[in-house]
């Protein structure tokens, strides 16, 4: 049962009016209009520095944007428990047994001491972690580490999961591992939006490509259409492998 | 970990708990530091205190820093060897009676080399005016103590006006009797120090007792007891029985008895009202 | 040379003699220390942890004044709660001039800030790393600061051990608050002071040698605590 179910309102679409977040003199994201729906494995792609980053932080409220208005169907009030979650790229463990960690985000959710602990056992099963529930979260490898924080965002059943590049620095293996883990929480009802540098994934996992290009959505595109016909040249240069950096 | 840390955190909650004061019935004198360097009272209060009951908890200080705790009444009584300060402190109301206790007297230390060719000299302020001529190096209290006043009538008794002599030969170190001894013995200089501190005195070097004797150089000891009118928190009952006992024969024999190496310090007088 | 050997000598003499009195000046000496490092930690560790995770008008003054706190001479301290709890001044009602406890609050003042001062500079250090991971949770400002303060455990004993030390090595704060007084407040300090006074150099650095190897085994076992948390913690 995903929050969406629990709450009286979904707290999508979230929509972004002439979002501009400038550092200085420099627009990281120039000017972004456009709807996130419930529904769709939306996947943001694009060349380094274009921006990927920003916006989902700008989307999370992380950042604050310059100007311009992020409006979410029912906001998310101070003090109450959040109903998105992000996997960033580099896991940010507590120094606590990996159960704790699950734990601990399941307490900063409101949930009950004798609830939480069944759940976080729950989550990391889910993940295949169990077994290392007692042991500390620090010593476990990249991918142990990094199932553990989808274990921890699993167990908060979150509406909207924002992930920034979240197998940038798996092995093999653990990249489909993941993969799997995204996959049923999508199923589950949770609206997926990742960044991707992997485009081999972008197409495996995503429904809908957000190609982003100097802090501005370039194109939009269900991911077919986009792999096999994109729209702009600056798309097409960059399927090519032309196009690692913003320039 | 959960363990050990509750187990570490009763144990920092026992220490807090052990600081707390003692429940012992207890007065708190103000005193000299050349009292206490002397020896005496790690010889006397214990004998008090078995006997009454009464813990005496002393504060060593200079003689002026030990009256104005009395004066800020942070204790019960004073016990100096300033008689005029101690008069003053009367006069101002600090105290209601003086009451004299014992006298020791002042030695004046110097270099074997005697510079100031000063040795078994019988007349003091004969003493001090050679060592002034000579200008040779001299170690003063400086800090409001009952030696320092002592030291400051002798000058003006030898007829020197000390704030005009005063030169690079003469050490206005600040210090308590021990410290400007250390000071004195590093320098080869020449001090005036009490008999009892001398005795106790451990890092000599080369100094050694020139010039004693002389009647000028007692020094008498005086109790108060801070005025409980001024003052509430006064203990005056207790205050007043450790005066009583200070003053009682068995007070007295006490304080002869004390000897270092044989040697008595202190000599008791406090039946002699002129004192 | 002499006077060191001689001096060695003394504080194996001391030590192997057990004398009950210096026993008494140790366990004083400790308790009124650790004592101060706890009040201390109880409201240095929370200080400092907030300070590094909110942001106010003011708050580039607050970290350079905690800073430079961190420097109070501990003779003006002893002065300054002198002042207050004498008889003549405005706590004096309370009758603690001249006891442990004085030198308790003496010494708690002192090394507050020390505690306050490096454990905001090691929470602002975590809360960089941390603070994105905690926020996208949910975690409120404050919270994070208690979350912070347990997850950096580690470096926070050695910031405790160096209030600790500064505290047991003072004898500024607690010679005029205490009074030094014989078998009440005469901690090893204010005996080595004493003994340095009236000229007795060996036992003074004696005594010295022996707190000084107090103060290491404390050290010594504190580290060893960490160290084992820590392998099993990460």
């Amino acid at each position: 049962m995903t929050a969406a179910m629990r709450a009286p309102l979904s707290i999508l679409p979230l929509r972004l009016d002439d979002v501009v977040f400038a550092a200085g003199e420099r627009r990281i994201i120039d000017r972004v209009s456009l709807t996130l729906d419930a529904g769709p494995r939306t996947v943001i792609v694009g060349p380094n520095g274009a921006g990927k980053s920003v916006l989902i932080r700008l989307c999370h409220g992380l950042l604050q944007p310059t100007s311009g208005r992020i409006v979410w169907n029912s906001p998310e009030l101070p003090g109450e428990p959040r109903r998105q979650a992000m996997v960033f790229q580099r896991p940010v463990l507590l120094r606590r047994s990996a159960l704790a960690n699950v734990a601990y985000a399941l307490k900063l959710a409101g949930v009950s001491r004798v609830e939480r602990e069944a759940r976080s056992h729950t989550a990391l099963r889910r993940v295949g972690l169990d077994h290392l529930a007692d042991s500390p979260a620090r010593v476990l490898s990249g991918g142990e580490q990094q199932r553990l924080a989808l274990a921890r965002v699993w167990a908060l059943r979150p509406e909207v999961l924002f992930l920034d590049e979240p197998t940038a620095n798996l092995d093999p293996g653990a990249v489909l591992e993941i993969e799997r883990v995204i996959e049923a929480m999508h199923e589950a009802g949770t609206k997926i939006v990742m960044i991707t540098h992997n485009l081999g994934q972008a197409h495996r996992l995503g429904d809908e490509i957000l190609f982003i290009y100097q802090g501005r959505v370039l194109e939009r595109a269900p991911a077919d259409q986009f792999f096999k016909r994109p729209q702009s040249a600056e798309a097409a240069r960059f399927l090519e492998g032309e196009l690692p950096w913003q320039t | 970990m959960a363990n050990i840390s509750r187990r570490i955190f009763l144990a920092l909650l026992l220490c807090v708990a052990a600081v707390t004061q003692a429940q012992q019935k207890f007065i708190t004198v103000a005193s000299t530091t050349s009292t206490e360097q002397s020896g005496l009272f790690g010889y006397l209060l214990p004998i008090y205190e078995k006997e009454t009951g009464v813990q005496v908890r002393v504060v060593a200080v200079g003689t002026g820093q030990a009256l104005d705790i009395g004066r800020r009444g942070d204790a019960d009584v004073v016990f100096v060897h300033a008689k005029s300060a101690e008069e003053k402190f009367l006069s101002e109301g600090q105290s209601v009676k003086r009451y004299p206790v014992m006298y020791n007297d002042f030695v004046l230390i110097g270099p074997k080399s005697d510079p100031a060719k000063i040795a078994g000299t019988k007349d003091i302020t004969a003493a001090m005016r050679k060592i002034e001529e000579s200008k040779a190096p001299f170690v003063s209290r400086g800090d409001r103590s009952g030696t320092h006043m002592a030291e400051l009538a002798l000058w003006k008794d030898s007829g020197i006006d000390i704030d005009q002599s005063k030169g690079p030969w003469y050490r206005d170190t600040g210090q308590g009797m021990g410290p400007a001894l250390n000071s004195a013995a590093s320098m080869n200089a020449y001090i005036l120090a009490d008999r009892g501190t001398w005795l106790a005195f451990k890092n000599r070097g080369d100094l050694t007792i020139l010039v004693e004797g002389d009647k000028r150089l007692f020094n008498q000891y005086g109790v108060m007891l801070v005025n409980p009118e001024k003052h509430p928190n006064v203990k005056k009952e207790l205050g007043q029985q450790f005066i009583d006992w200070l003053i009682s024969p068995a007070g007295q024999k006490v304080i002869a008895d004390y000897k270092i190496n044989g040697e008595q310090l202190f000599y008791p007088n406090a039946g002699d009202a002129s004192a | 040379m002499n006077d060191i050997s001689h001096a060695a000598m003394q504080a194996l003499q001391l030590v192997g003699g057990a004398d009950p009195k210096l026993l008494d000046i140790v366990l004083l000496s400790l308790r009124i220390s650790i004592t101060a490092v706890v009040i201390a930690s109880l409201i240095g560790l929370p200080l400092g942890a907030a300070i590094a995770v909110t942001r106010f008008p003011g708050h580039h003054a607050v970290v350079v004044v905690l800073n430079a706190l961190m420097g109070l001479p501990p003779v003006v301290v002893g002065l300054a709660v002198y002042l207050l709890l004498s008889r003549a001044g405005p706590l004096g009602p309370l009758g603690i001039l001249f006891t442990p406890t004085a030198m308790v609050i003496a010494q708690s003042i002192l090394i507050a800030p020390i505690i306050a001062a490096l454990s905001r500079q090691v929470i602002e250090d975590a809360w960089s790393e941390y603070r994105d991971q905690l926020r996208s949770l949910g975690e409120r400002p404050l919270g994070a600061a208690l979350t912070l303060l347990w997850d950096v455990r580690f470096s926070l004993v050695t910031i405790v051990l160096a209030g600790f030390g500064r505290a047991a090595a003072e004898v500024g704060a607690v010679i005029i608050v205490g009074g030094n007084i014989d078998g009440v407040t005469r901690v090893m300090t204010t005996t080595i002071a004493l003994e340095t006074s009236k000229g007795d150099l060996p036992l003074a650095l004696g005594l010295g040698l022996v707190l000084i190897t107090i103060v290491l085994v404390l050290n010594a076992a504190a580290y060893l605590v960490k160290e084992t948390a820590e392998r099993r913690f990460g």
